[in-house]
């Protein structure tokens, strides 16, 4: 390991390594072929830096790495990051397919005679911080928002307050947090108190 | 440890740390890493605000300016991520396991001893055993930086005589939820 220990003037603090990670699979560069998306690791380190890229891919490279394993075992694991890389492409299609399908709903509940609160769910799937964005919502509206389980167990936002009309305008003009939210996975619905003796 | 871990729902909240138990824990990595004042010092300054993080099953997550730093099981040693350990190489005793490890072990697989024994793995000499009960550094045959961390759940020279059974219990490793974790 090649550890430079740089004193400073006062401290002796040894300095640390500074590791280069891969964009694509955030991995340090050797465990690429261990994730699921080499392919694109490969691709991406080819282009941003040759030297490194030959590095771990030259056919030098590939002879060394084999070590201490068999002919045989490295041609199953190179089928199996093959497979793994072909179900990770088809899990982030069907996650992608389940995003633009999944719906938001925005219900209006009433819990006292013309007393509302508003909950909002399903905005994590676009990738929306509940806590930040009920922040947002307590802000903007000045009242009481957080983040809740519903009786199924997921979470949502519950904001004090009839505000399911100001939500969806929000979402429609995608403010702050709420940028790239589809506006047509809004789904507003109504939860009227149930009176006893209707 | 980390395999399923969300934020929005294992971080029960956020403290900071008294100066006092902030010196208790600055003693025991002294203590327990192979660290000296200085470098510790480079790395958490005394001046600088840590953060606990409580989390769920009595993980206690310790940051500052929202960066991991290291972490704890209920009141057990101390382990620096994943991350510090890829810059400070040297903080924690390092063993390795073998190529034909690696992929089990970044599926969050206990390391069997046989995985350690072999010849691309690594236990360190007689002279220098390391006890049961150790987070060790896990370090891959052919590579460079630590694959993961774990704990011992028995002496190294037991590893080499049983050579059955995990070895090495897996706390943290590249790509789980940890690792994706880079602010909290
Ligand atoms: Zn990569």
């Amino acid at each position: 390991m090649a550890s430079a220990a740089a004193p400073e003037a006062s401290s002796q603090a040894i300095s640390p390594i500074q590791v280069r990670y891969c964009e694509v699979c955030t991995f340090p560069l050797e465990y690429c072929e261990f994730g699921s998306s080499f392919t694109k690791c490969k691709e991406s380190l080819a282009e941003e830096d040759e030297d490194l890229y030959d590095k771990y891919y030259s056919e030098e490279a590939l002879q060394k790495k084999l070590g201490t394993i068999s002919l045989e075992a490295q041609s199953k694991l190179e089928k199996d990051a093959a497979a793994k890389e072909a179900k990770a492409e088809k899990k982030a299609d069907a996650a992608l397919k389940k995003k633009m399908a999944s719906q938001i709903t925005i219900k209006r509940i009433e819990r006292h005679k013309r007393k509302y609160v508003t909950s909002i769910h399903g905005l994590e799937a676009f990738g929306v911080d509940l806590k930040k964005v009920a922040k947002q919502f307590a802000q903007k509206f000045a009242t009481g928002a957080s983040v809740t389980k519903n009786p199924q167990g997921q979470d949502e936002i519950v904001v004090q307050g009839d505000v399911s009309g100001d939500i969806v305008e929000m979402i429609e003009d995608g403010v702050g947090l709420l940028k790239g939210v589809p506006k047509e996975n809004v789904v507003e619905v109504e939860e009227k108190k149930k009176k006893a003796g209707d | 440890m980390f395999k399923k871990f969300s934020p929005s729902t294992d971080v029960s909240g956020q403290t900071s740390v008294k100066t006092s138990v902030q010196r208790s824990i600055r003693s025991g990595i002294l203590s327990q890493w192979s660290i000296d004042q200085d470098t510790l010092e480079s790395i958490w300054p005394k001046k600088e605000p840590l953060i606990l993080v409580k989390c769920r099953e009595h993980i206690s997550i310790y940051t500052l300016h929202g960066e991991p730093l290291f972490f704890q099981h209920f009141d057990g040693p101390f382990y620096p991520t994943l991350r510090m350990v890829h810059k400070y190489p040297f903080l924690l005793p390092m063993v390795r396991v073998d190529r034909g490890a690696i992929r089990f072990l970044l599926a969050g697989a206990h390391m069997m001893c046989p995985g350690l024994t072999s010849k691309g793995g690594y236990l360190p000499p007689p002279d220098k055993e390391i006890k049961a009960g150790t987070p060790v550094a896990i370090f891959a045959e052919g590579k460079e930086h630590a694959v993961g961390l774990g704990i011992t759940k028995m002496d190294t020279e037991e590893m080499r005589r049983v050579n059955k059974n995990t070895g090495i219990e897996t706390v943290t490793y590249l790509g789980d939820d940890l690792w994706a974790l880079q602010k909290l």
